[in-house]
């Protein structure tokens, strides 16, 4: 979902995004539910006829996702094949298949704003208890938003201390890169919360406390 | 992040222009601005100090993100002590850091975010979101991933995020500092494009040429104002004494 919308003019595309989550959700009930190989294979061809054929999808955005949890695959097979047997192995492997590629349809063909909105309607019931709706819906596109920022942020320390003298590894690598990035992900974040006020997001003048050039 | 009550229906008036009364700031016990006595009319206004000397606490008092410990600024006669709503809505403000203010993921979506705050209704939203992409070179990247493009696109998508929602006058902190030649000249040329007042705080002191006015800000009081050229020489001078 980070960089993941391709747009496309595709029925796919134009389907509302609530009911998409709905046909993800109810697959996955039924992949879970009917536990045999052919429904769960017919899962993963259907998921990629659609993926595919329907949302004219390029096939890398799907492989993608795949690989991103192949070695979980992987080792969900293997440990299966050993404790219980091949089939199940199998039937497991093709129903977490399905889900992944589901979900990277469902995303590869929906806006953020459309999930957002959707999000917004079904968090709608707690303003009975004080909660803003709109508010979690932007909390969920900015961390879409910041989480490629702040892994660039962070390649970007680690490259600085490669170009001064290496990169210290375990817990004390951690600490030099993690504490520098803590510091600019609260300052960017001070910045963000008043350009959020400057775009009419209804908040109060922030008290500046810290800044790099008053 | 709390909604703010304000006093009841602002009547403004345009020709006012940006006034500061006796303004000053501290931050805990450090003074940052003082003894600021101003009437900003000017088209285009440039804001000139050194680092640390109070210019970007000055910017941000001018759409109410920072309000004065003392004294007050009004925007066409609206304080933006009392008033922050709607003085928000005429003054927008372009941040140094692109990346820190833009919130949403893809480009198009980034540049509704003010409009939707404002209710402007859907298919109007989509029409002006689209002009202000074609205005600046965005359109081919309207459902791109906002973190995938180049830092001068980025600046350009930020000034369109502010441009959109037409406010009346623009505040600029320092627009041009990451951006490299090309896309400083884009910059230099949008802002001198631009029918809407402007205030630019920037250290490209090639920026200002054309300016109406310029005032140079020096350990929280403004020590010099007047045209460009007299006012960037005084700034010289003031930063060849340090």
């Amino acid at each position: 979902m980070l960089a993941l919308y391709v747009p496309r003019a595709s029925p796919v595309h134009r389907t509302p995004a609530g009911w998409k989550l709905l046909a993800l959700a109810g697959l996955s009930v039924l992949v879970f539910a009917v536990p045999t190989l052919p429904v769960s294979g017919g899962a993963v061809a259907a998921v990629l006829l659609l993926g595919l054929a329907v949302a004219q999808l390029p096939a890398g955005v799907l492989l993608r996702q795949a690989r991103a949890v192949l070695w979980w695959l992987v080792g969900l097979f293997v440990l299966h094949a050993v404790l219980t047997d091949v089939l199940t192995g199998t039937l497991t492997v093709l129903r977490l298949l399905a889900l992944v590629l589901a979900a990277a349809v469902v995303t590869a063909t929906t806006r953020v704003t459309e999930m957002v909105a959707v999000i917004e309607r079904i968090c709608r019931p707690l303003e009975w208890v004080g909660v803003r709706p709109a508010r979690i819906g932007l909390v969920i596109a900015m961390a879409l938003r910041f989480i490629p920022l702040i892994a660039e942020r962070a390649d970007r320390i680690r490259e600085a201390q490669a170009a001064r003298g290496g990169l210290p590894r375990g817990l004390r690598g951690l600490a030099t890169t993690v504490v520098p990035l803590l510091v600019q992900v609260l300052q960017m974040a001070h910045t963000t919360a008043e350009a959020l006020d400057a775009r009419g997001a209804d908040d109060e003048p922030l008290p500046r406390r810290r800044r790099r050039d008053r | 992040m709390r909604l703010r009550r304000e006093t009841a229906a602002p009547v403004a008036d345009p020709t006012r222009g940006v006034e500061l009364r006796a303004v000053g700031h501290v931050y805990g016990d450090r003074l940052v601005l003082a003894d600021i006595d101003l009437h900003l009319t000017e088209r285009r206004i440039g804001i000139v100090g050194a680092n640390g000397s109070g210019k970007s606490t000055f910017a941000r008092l001018l759409n109410g993100l920072v309000v004065p410990t003392t004294g007050s600024v009004l925007v066409d006669g609206l304080d933006t002590r009392a008033h922050v709503r709607e003085v928000r809505r005429r003054v927008g403000f372009v941040f140094q850091d692109p990346d820190a203010q833009i919130v949403y993921p893809t480009v198009a979506e980034d540049v509704a975010y003010g409009l939707e705050n404002q209710g402007v209704p859907a298919a109007e939203r989509a029409e002006r979101v689209a002009e202000v992409l074609e205005r600046y070179g965005l359109a081919g990247h309207a459902d791109h991933p906002a973190h995938l493009l180049s830092g001068g696109q980025k600046q350009l998508l930020a000034i369109a995020g502010v441009l959109v929602m037409r406010p009346a006058r623009i505040v600029f902190d320092e627009p041009t500092t990451l951006l490299d030649l090309v896309n400083t000249r884009r910059v230099a040329q949008l802002v001198e494009d631009l029918e809407q007042q402007v205030v630019v705080v920037t250290h490209d002191l090639d920026l200002l040429h054309g300016f109406d006015r310029v005032l140079v800000i020096d350990d929280g009081r403004v020590v010099t104002d007047g045209p460009p050229d007299s006012s960037v020489s005084a700034y010289r001078a003031l930063m060849v004494h340090r």
